[in-house]
């Protein structure tokens, strides 16, 4: 019987399984947060989907023992992977005390955990870019073998921190992937209104690095690319910039409505090529995931939600006059 | 007790704080192999290496930006900003990501990241490379703002700043560079950042002000002395959080008081001066509140007439005491 792809990239039939899991976890957590959005129990919901696949295959590429990331605000796959859990999204979800991003301070989709080596973020744009970079540098400095993450939109990949912070990594020869998730949207505005080159990745060319295109719904052509980058930048080879093409299956935010500048059928043609169907598909169509092993999956992950969903609803929220708190250092 | 110009108290503390910590590291423009463009830096990139004296690529925000990421990665970075004016590129990085790191993790995280970067006038600088950008960044909760006006305010306060866990902007008057010398300990001291100092005991009229206006002020006093004028000068040394305790005291202490700036007025430093000594000091005032400060223009102008009529000098300054006084 002829070799797997995930076999010929290094990854076990157990590990291919994961990152389905995974995928599937950030896909039904989004799900659930629309609908507690649309049930007027939570304010805001920015999602993940349509890019869990990318965000499954660079998170597995990485050592999630001791790399860092600087994930953007549709990262939910990615800080699943490093160690965040549905519990905690929720409480994110519901602005509750526990949540451990911000203790309900910030929107849903702002991730940052310490323990994790998840870096805190903001809702300005970009503005991570160059905090991967100052991680890669402190742990040169340092001389740890880390690798550092940073994601973003194609829309952001205009935005000078972007090009300030790829400039930088390349001088310097830092071990950062920046991953441009190419998802066709900047809230209303498509790429060709966003790029006067044809891909993001031909931006890399400035920055003295590598750039990739990859299908961003085939969660193991990313990880090949990903893994690829991540050993480069052990190797002190420097940074690689890689794009992900996917589609943003939801409208931008729970605040925006699509259908005033994308057609229905587009968006129906691109979920024939969502990633947790075709996946799914690889997976049964090798021998990996039988219909049984999946539906042990679907029902785990149904229980985890639930349980989250409850907890987070029903947890406290921070007192209002600790709004006062951790202005500075107390 | 050694006699050091201001931005020789610049470079000992940085050396010292390099010596101290191995994880304080620089970057900037110019601050490597060139020491930078003041010589702020000078001899660093000799004594600790291209790896913690780094030469960026020219662009502010990634100076900033690749600072806060090192910060919150553990590192102390202390950013060089080769000029205030050019920090603005930077602002986005300094006040949504510094300010707000510790906030919005709810203290999962801290920026303990120095940026300075030298201001204000009297150089034939002209618009940008003159300004006071202060005002810009002091009603933005999470930052400190430092504005030493002595060499020995310099050292203790650049090493609070280095060892602080909070972003500190740290502005350094470049007039001041080599005009201002003073005494400065070798040992190791620092001086609590949020602190005002007084410079000068009087019983008259007070004088609130920080950078090299301290100077002029203190210059004014000793002649205002002869004829009979006592002065009270308080150095903020930290504009943003203010002393509002120094700054009440100092204000209830002589009932008149003058506050100067060598920014431009209207929504200065001084401005919020004036209003916590408003709130609190109604009763005590024999005097209302007098401000001297920049024109309200853009910036000042190169040419050197223009420049003088911008700028604040001694003149000025005992003008507006003297007026002050015969109140």
């Amino acid at each position: 019987m002829a070799e797997k792809r995930h076999e010929k990239l290094g990854l076990s039939d157990q590990d291919v399984l994961d990152m389905f899991e995974t995928m599937l976890l950030a896909r039904k957590i989004d799900e659930r947060m629309w609908l507690l959005n649309r049930a007027g129990k939570i304010p805001f919901v920015i999602s993940c989907q349509g890019q869990e696949a990318a965000q499954i295959g660079a998170a597995f590429a990485l050592d999630r023992e001791k790399d860092w990331v600087a994930p953007y605000y549709r990262d939910l796959g990615i800080v699943l992977a490093f160690g965040m859990t549905a519990k905690d999204i929720m409480l994110s979800g519901f602005a509750k005390a526990e949540d451990p991003n911000s203790g309900g301070r910030q929107m849903p989709g702002h991730f940052g955990q310490r323990e994790n080596r998840i870096l805190t973020g903001s809702s300005p744009v970009t503005t991570q870019v160059p905090h991967a970079v100052g991680v890669a540098l402190a742990g040169k400095m340092d001389g740890e073998d880390i690798v550092t993450y940073a994601s973003f939109g194609e829309g952001s990949s205009n935005q000078g921190d972007f090009h300030e912070a790829a400039n930088f990594a390349g001088v310097h020869k830092l071990p950062v992937i920046l991953m441009c998730e190419n998802n066709k949207y900047a809230i209303s505005v498509p790429v060709s209104k966003q790029l006067a080159c044809e891909k993001v990745s031909d931006r890399a060319i400035g920055y003295g690095m590598p750039g990739y295109t990859v299908d961003g719904n085939d969660p193991l052509a990313v990880y090949e690319v990903c893994k690829e980058a991540a050993d480069r930048g052990r190797r002190g080879e420097g940074p690689t910039l890689v794009e992900t093409v996917s589609y943003r299956l939801t409208p931008h935010s729970s605040d925006d409505d699509d259908r005033a500048y994308r057609s229905r059928e587009e968006v129906e043609e691109a979920k024939k090529k969502d990633s947790i169907i075709t996946f799914a598909a690889y997976l049964k169509e090798n021998g990996v995931m039988s219909d049984e092993k999946e539906q042990e999956i679907q029902e785990r992950i149904k229980k985890l939600v639930d349980e989250a969903t409850e907890y987070a609803e029903n947890a406290d929220y921070a007192a209002p006059e600790s709004a006062m708190n951790y202005v500075y250092g107390e | 007790m050694p006699v050091i110009s201001y931005i020789q108290a610049v470079t000992q503390a940085l050396r010292e704080e390099m010596q101290r910590d191995k994880d304080v590291f620089v970057l900037g423009e110019d601050v490597g192999v060139r020491g930078g463009v003041f010589r702020a830096t000078d001899g660093l990139y000799e004594e600790f290496g291209e790896a913690r004296v780094i030469d960026t690529p020219l662009a502010e925000s990634a100076i900033a930006g690749v600072g806060i990421g090192a910060a919150m990665y553990g590192k102390r970075p202390v950013a060089e900003m080769q000029f205030a004016d050019f920090i603005m590129p930077a602002v986005n990085q300094i006040i949504s990501e510094a300010a707000k790191i510790r906030y919005r993790s709810n203290n999962d995280f801290y920026c303990p990241i120095t940026i300075r970067a030298p201001y204000g006038g009297g150089v034939h600088g002209a618009l940008y490379h003159s300004q006071s950008v202060e005002a810009i960044f002091a009603s933005v909760p999470g930052l400190k703002i430092v504005m030493p006006s002595t060499p020995y305010d310099v050292k203790g306060l650049l090493k609070a700043a280095i060892r602080d866990d909070d972003p500190v902007l740290f502005f350094e008057h470049k007039r001041a560079y080599r005009l201002i010398k003073g005494e400065v300990p070798e040992e190791d001291y620092t001086l609590p950042i949020g602190k005002a100092d007084v410079k000068r005991e009087g019983e008259d009229i007070t004088v609130i002000t920080y950078g090299l206006s301290v100077h002029f002020a203190l210059q004014a006093a000793e002649k205002l002395e002869k004829d009979g004028i006592s002065a009270h000068i308080l150095d903020l040394r930290t504009v943003y959080p203010l002393d509002k305790d120094a700054i009440i005291e100092a204000a209830s202490k002589t009932g008149k008081v003058l506050l100067i700036t060598e920014d431009n007025k209207e929504g200065s430093i001084m401005s919020e001066v004036a209003a916590i000594i408003s709130e609190h000091c109604l009763f005590d005032l024999d005097a209302p509140i007098k401000r001297l400060a920049g024109p309200d223009v853009p910036a000042m102008p190169y040419s050197p007439p223009m420049e003088k009529y911008f700028m604040i000098n001694p003149d000025k300054v005992e003008k507006a005491m003297r007026e002050l006084a015969e109140f």
